[in-house]
């Protein structure tokens, strides 16, 4: 490889052609401050706009400044990173940046955990020139379902429309309007409501400030947890437990699963429970409807389509209502694990505590923010009573763990609560990108073949890459198998299955990349997608922990079965634990 | 042509058409076939001739009269006197301003005497809507010239020789570009033309565009092959619906022709030119937000390197040169690179055409050799100042180009003269100040525009126009403390540091420029609380002299919000805190009665 010579802050330094200043000056670990820089090496994208000038350097022989995140180092280049003009010019360039941003972090969403707020500290902002006389941008706020933009708090940087683009290809964000007016926002100002946004969050989850955040509704729940008529039930998804620990200053991929439970019992819920034990419920009844669909195919059924596509993601459900309309018969009918779980509380595990439906809360804990759109669901509400009545974020959890004083690194260990809360590996791993179709293979195998797996685990399923295929021999017959995650990487096993030409059997989804585990509603990344392999790996150890691995010998689930619904896919099931999808394209409003 | 023996030349630029120019045409039409004189005497619709200042403009060929401010009423008279009789229409002829003197000829009025005509050429003289207008002045004549014995290399070489440097504003070697363009790889590059002028005012090359279109076409094949581009976009405002239309005609009528398409004039080249519209931004000229406009994405520029002559359009080798360099591009390999480089400077070659605009008495488009000084161009080409007032400065390079001033005058222009004096060539804009002008005023003039005009990407240019305006309002607001112009200097250093694209880089010029010529006139709005110039309304004070006044209440009557007391036949006074300064007693006070201080 041809390498160049450069000499940063008078340290030379040999770096390959092509490699950015910033980069080079990395290796020197001298770390040049930046704002609008995102690096997301795993997705093998760079976001470097140059937009906020921060990371500007002089370069000896240049007439202005450089971005370095940007420019690329050339043999022989001197660089100064911290020159009086630098550092004049950066603290110039930071303070307007923040003469038109809002000066409430006392009240932000985002305070303590946000970049431009560390960056005026490290730059050490004591005052910002002539506020009183300057402008501010204003926009109208937009309160969705799932996410709310302020966008006043908007700087610019744009990765959001990167996430939403490039990585997630929804188009629902881009950069509108000129000068000072510029801000990142649907097409026509629209609300998000009203635009391709999937709420998966992306945006929210690399958004420097307080302009992106999720619709927080922690306090709802604190009145309602405080409310003594109320039956307060929880459900915590796998991809929790594998990130929480980081809020608390735990390394990336500690599990915390025993320390959350008893921390959500000190909050006061009732009962504690796992969406894990619905993970293998939804395996139950989308497994035996891939198997269903499976064989009515190999038997020549013309009315049978395949690929089954997986549901358990809200934001992918939302992707392909509003822009693959003519695919809505291919996903599964089966609810995500979320709403199954509501469902039955709301049903089967009120009938056993003799409760009303409406004395009961079901509340979620989910590392996403589709969730929160998908509880209030039309389909998933009795006589307008919700199956689930909202759902709050691991980052909104950790957030109301610190307000009730308790530290989760100090917190014993403690077990769900039953019948909904024991669960399987299967369901574990519904949190990592392959997880469900992997948890799906181990019951679907044992079932087809009427045979004992010898090895649980399919290694040919896992890993980061954006798009995999796998084969998996059910005794004779092969199964085709693609996954998909990141929105941007199911649009082309999409595009493929709409001209006919995927030859998949079954197709796993999820909207964000790396699976759950890299959810809108996880503790930020920062765009270190290094993170979402440590809590990938941690999804994978509690499954090989769990006494069970396959969802059909939970024995709670068998007791459900027998107790309750019958069999999959029997009258009840379908009632509780099938949806159907909607063309949603209508709902996206464009100028005539 | 030569049947005629009379050409009545008419423009029909924009601006002269605004003033029914296309009226003056028809009746001169109908006038002469009234006459029985339409194998004598014929009509031609032309591009600009620049002096737009006395437009509608009708030249009569071949004695070179010039009539300005023709009216479609007026053209009975010059049918009957001119061309029937031959007697000039003496009330139509351009008076010399300062000889006061009818002037019979073109050639000898100043706005022409030291104008070298190369760009524009055609402007004006022949027909943009006539192919065969084009070609019998040596139109096509360099195409041919380069396809049939010309290897790229050697043409290229010609245009490195010749010394031609962007027209755009940039002023980068054109033949060095093409060369960067041409040594690229690949199976597909395009050859780009900026047609997206935007500096106010400026309408060099809307002129070209619709006087002679067909140059353009004609350079943007010669760079094609040059290049190995088969493929030409022009990418131009919307806002210019006559230089489009003459555009699609000219690139109709070369397609018919055989100029573009297939197997150009029986060589193997292959090219052919399509529009793309832009909608009026102006960071849009800049390359690189041009050309990811024309990809149907946000116009915004994006870092450079890559380059577009690297990795333009679509991501292929892309030429982008604007329309005037084009214009300049066929006329070299007529005359030869030797004789372009005879005219101009040293690092400079050939002629610049600039708008010239404000305080000017001959407001219009020229063109002049490069090395000529701003005094020549001010007050020779440009007649002086209007009025007779004094010369204060004079804005070149656009919105984001720098004031000169006085001393300034002899430098010779050129690029990097333009430069070293603090301002820059730009694409051509040249607005002339007087004494009436207030500095402060003017920079936020012009940095009202690029506020604008920002396209919101990078921060210093989208925040910090911004606050450098509102730091600018609050001294003509009289509000201004003597930091604000050290912040002011200190802030606009930063921008052009720290900007990402050109327009950034450069628009805190006309504040930083004017501080450093008219230092004194913002001392003035700050420190003093006054305006020199007399045009920043809220430093100014409206009083009643005593001594004149005598109490006739007309002032009291005029004055609009009540400011004014006094009973009749006593001094009236004016409550400060209720004017609002529009002048109304000022105007109607007969005894000289009502000052401004």
């Amino acid at each position: 490889m041809e390498t160049i010579k450069l000499t940063i802050d008078n340290q030379v330094v040999e770096v390959p052609k092509g490699t950015t200043i910033y980069k080079a000056a990395k290796q020197l670990e001298i770390d040049i401050p930046v704002l609008c820089y995102m690096d997301l090496k795993a997705l093998g994208i760079e976001h470097k706009p140059g937009g906020c000038r921060i990371c500007s350097v002089e370069v000896e022989g240049r007439r202005n400044l450089a971005p370095s995140c940007s420019t690329e180092a050339t043999e022989g280049m001197v660089v100064k990173t911290h020159s009086m003009r630098v550092m004049n010019a950066r603290k110039t360039v930071m303070e307007l940046i923040l003469s038109d941003h809002p000066k409430d972090c006392l009240v932000c969403a985002k305070s303590g955990n946000c970049d431009l707020q560390d960056l005026s500290v490290k730059l050490g902002i004591r005052d910002i020139p002539n506020q009183d006389i300057a402008e501010m941008s204003t926009y109208r706020k937009d309160f969705s379902p799932s996410i709310i933009r302020e966008l006043d708090k908007c700087i610019m940087c744009r990765r959001c429309e990167t996430m939403c683009n490039q990585v997630q290809s929804v188009g629902a964000l881009s950069a509108v309007n000129r000068g000072f007016q510029a801000v990142v926002a649907p097409a026509f100002e629209m609300d998000l409501e009203h635009s391709t946004c999937t709420y998966c969050g992306q945006c929210v989850a690399v958004c420097p400030t307080g302009a992106l955040t999720e619709h927080d509704h922690t306090n709802k729940l604190i009145e309602d947890l405080a409310n003594p008529a109320k039956t307060v039930v929880v459900q915590t998804a796998p991809a929790v437990r594998a990130a929480l620990g980081e809020e608390f200053g735990m390394e990336a991929g500690t599990l915390v699963t025993g320390q959350m439970v008893t921390a959500l019992r000190q909050l006061g819920f009732d009962y504690v429970f796992d969406t894990d034990w619905a993970a293998d419920l939804t395996i139950m009844e989308e497994g035996t409807e891939l198997l269903d669909r499976l064989t009515r195919h190999l038997n020549g059924d013309k009315d049978v389509k395949l690929p089954i596509l997986t549901s358990c993601c809200p934001g992918w459900v939302n992707f392909f209502e509003q822009q693959f309309t003519d695919l809505l018969d291919i996903p599964s009918s089966a609810r995500s694990p979320q709403q199954m779980f509501g469902a039955i509380a709301k049903t089967y595990f009120a009938d056993q505590i003799k409760k009303k439906r409406e004395d009961m809360v079901v509340v979620s804990i989910m590392p996403c923010l589709a969730k929160k759109y998908e509880c209030q669901r039309d389909e998933f509400k009795v006589d307008g009573n919700p199956d689930v009545d909202y759902s709050i974020s691991t980052r909104e959890l950790a957030a109301l763990i610190k307000r009730a004083n308790m530290d989760l690194k100090k917190m014993p260990q403690s077990d769900f609560d039953n019948p909904l809360g024991e669960s399987t590996g299967a369901g574990v791993i519904f949190g990592a990108t392959g997880g469900v179709i992997e948890a799906a293979v181990r019951t679907a195998y044992e079932v087809y073949t009427k045979k004992k797996l010898a090895k649980v685990d399919f290694e040919q399923i896992r890993g980061m890459e954006g798009i995999r295929s796998a084969e998996v021999d059910l005794d004779g017959f092969t199964l085709k198998i693609g996954i998909a995650h990141g929105l941007g990487n199911a649009r082309k096993l999409l595009e493929d299955v709409r001209a006919g030409k995927s030859e998949y059997h079954a197709i796993e989804i999820m909207a964000c990349p790396g699976g759950c585990i890299g959810g809108g509603g996880q503790p930020l990344h920062h765009g270190d997608l290094s993170v979402l392999k440590k809590r990938t790996e941690a999804i994978y150890r509690e499954d090989a922990g769990k006494p069970i691995r396959k969802s059909h010998e939970n024995p709670y689930i068998t007791k459900i079965y027998e107790e309750f619904l019958g069999k999959p896919m029997s009258e009840k099931a379908h009632h509780l634990l099938h949806t159907h999808y909607t063309d949603k394209s209508k709902k996206i409003i464009y100028l005539k | 042509m030569s049947e005629y023996k009379i050409h009545a030349l008419v423009c029909s630029g924009t601006g002269c058409r605004a003033s029914e120019s296309d009226m003056v045409v028809e009746n001169l039409k109908t006038e002469i076939a009234k006459q029985g004189l339409s194998d004598f005497a014929q009509v031609v619709k032309t591009g600009c001739f620049g002096f737009c200042e006395k437009g509608p403009i009708v030249k009569l060929i071949p004695d070179n009269t010039f009539y300005t401010q023709v009216k479609p009423a007026d053209a009975r008279e010059i049918v009957e006197e001119h061309i029937v009789k031959g007697r000039k229409v003496e009330r139509l002829l351009y008076t010399d301003p300062d000889s006061k003197e009818a002037v019979n000829d073109s050639k000898s009025m100043n706005f022409y005497k030291k104008q070298i005509r190369i760009a524009l050429r055609n402007c004006g003289v022949i027909n943009p809507e006539n192919i065969d207008e084009y070609i019998a002045r040596d139109g096509y004549e360099a195409l041919g010239k380069v396809l049939s014995e010309m290897t790229p290399e050697g043409a290229i070489k010609i245009i490195m020789d010749s010394g031609l440097r962007g027209r755009g504003g940039g002023g980068f070697p054109t033949g060095l570009k093409w060369e960067i363009t041409r040594k690229e790889v690949n199976e597909q590059k395009y050859v780009v033309c900026n047609a997206d002028e935007g500096d106010p005012g400026a309408f060099m090359d809307r002129s070209i565009l619709e006087g002679d279109p067909h140059t353009v076409l004609e350079a943007m094949a010669i760079n094609g092959y040059c290049t190995g581009a088969s493929k030409g976009l022009i990418y131009i405002r919307a806002e210019y619906p006559l230089a489009i239309e003459r555009l699609k005609i000219a690139i109709e009528q070369a397609r018919e022709y055989g100029l573009l398409g297939e197997r150009i004039l029986g060589s193997n080249f292959n090219f052919d030119v399509e529009l793309r519209y832009g909608a009026g931004a102006f960071v849009c000229g800049e390359e690189t937000a041009l050309i990811h406009s024309m990809e149907g994405l946000r116009g915004e520029p994006t870092l450079k390197p890559p380059f577009p002559s690297v990795e333009g359009y679509l991501k292929k080798p892309t030429n982008v040169n604007n329309v005037e360099t084009y214009a300049n591009i066929p006329v070299i390999f007529n005359k030869g690179a030797a004789w372009f480089a005879s005219i101009g400077t040293e690092k400079s070659k050939g002629t610049k055409v600039f708008a010239l605009a404000g305080k000017v008495n001959n407001v219009g488009l020229i063109e002049v050799p490069m090395g000529i000084t701003l005094r020549e161009v001010i007050f020779e080409i440009g007649g002086g100042i209007k009025d007779g007032k004094k010369f204060k400065a004079v804005q070149t390079g656009g919105p984001s180009g720098g004031c000169l001033v006085e001393k300034d005058l002899d430098t010779p222009i050129d690029y990097d003269n333009l430069i070293a004096a603090g301002s820059m060539m730009g694409s051509g804009g040249m607005i002339i100040m007087d004494e009436d002008d207030c500095m402060v005023d003017v920079a936020k003039f012009f940095l009202d525009f690029t506020v604008e005009e920002s396209c919101g990407k990078c921060a210093p240019c989208r925040v910090g126009n911004k606050r450098l305006y509102e730091l600018l309002n609050k001294i003509t607001d009289g509000k201004g403390e003597k930091a604000d112009i050290d912040r002011l200097i200190n802030l606009g250093s930063v921008i052009k540091d720290t900007s990402l694209c050109g327009l950034g880089q450069t628009s805190p010029n006309p504040v930083l420029s004017t501080i450093k010529n008219f230092r004194n006139e913002y001392d003035a709005h700050v420190l003093d609380k006054k305006c020199p110039a007399g045009v920043c309304k809220s430093l100014m004070v409206y009083e009643i002299v005593e001594e004149n006044c005598v109490g006739c209440t007309a002032c009291a009557r005029a004055c609009p919000v009540g400011a004014i007391s006094g009973e009749r036949k006593e001094v009236h006074k004016i409550d400060p805190t209720l004017c609002i300064k529009c002048g109304a007693c000022e105007e109607r006070c007969k005894f000289n009665a009502v000052i401004v201080k």
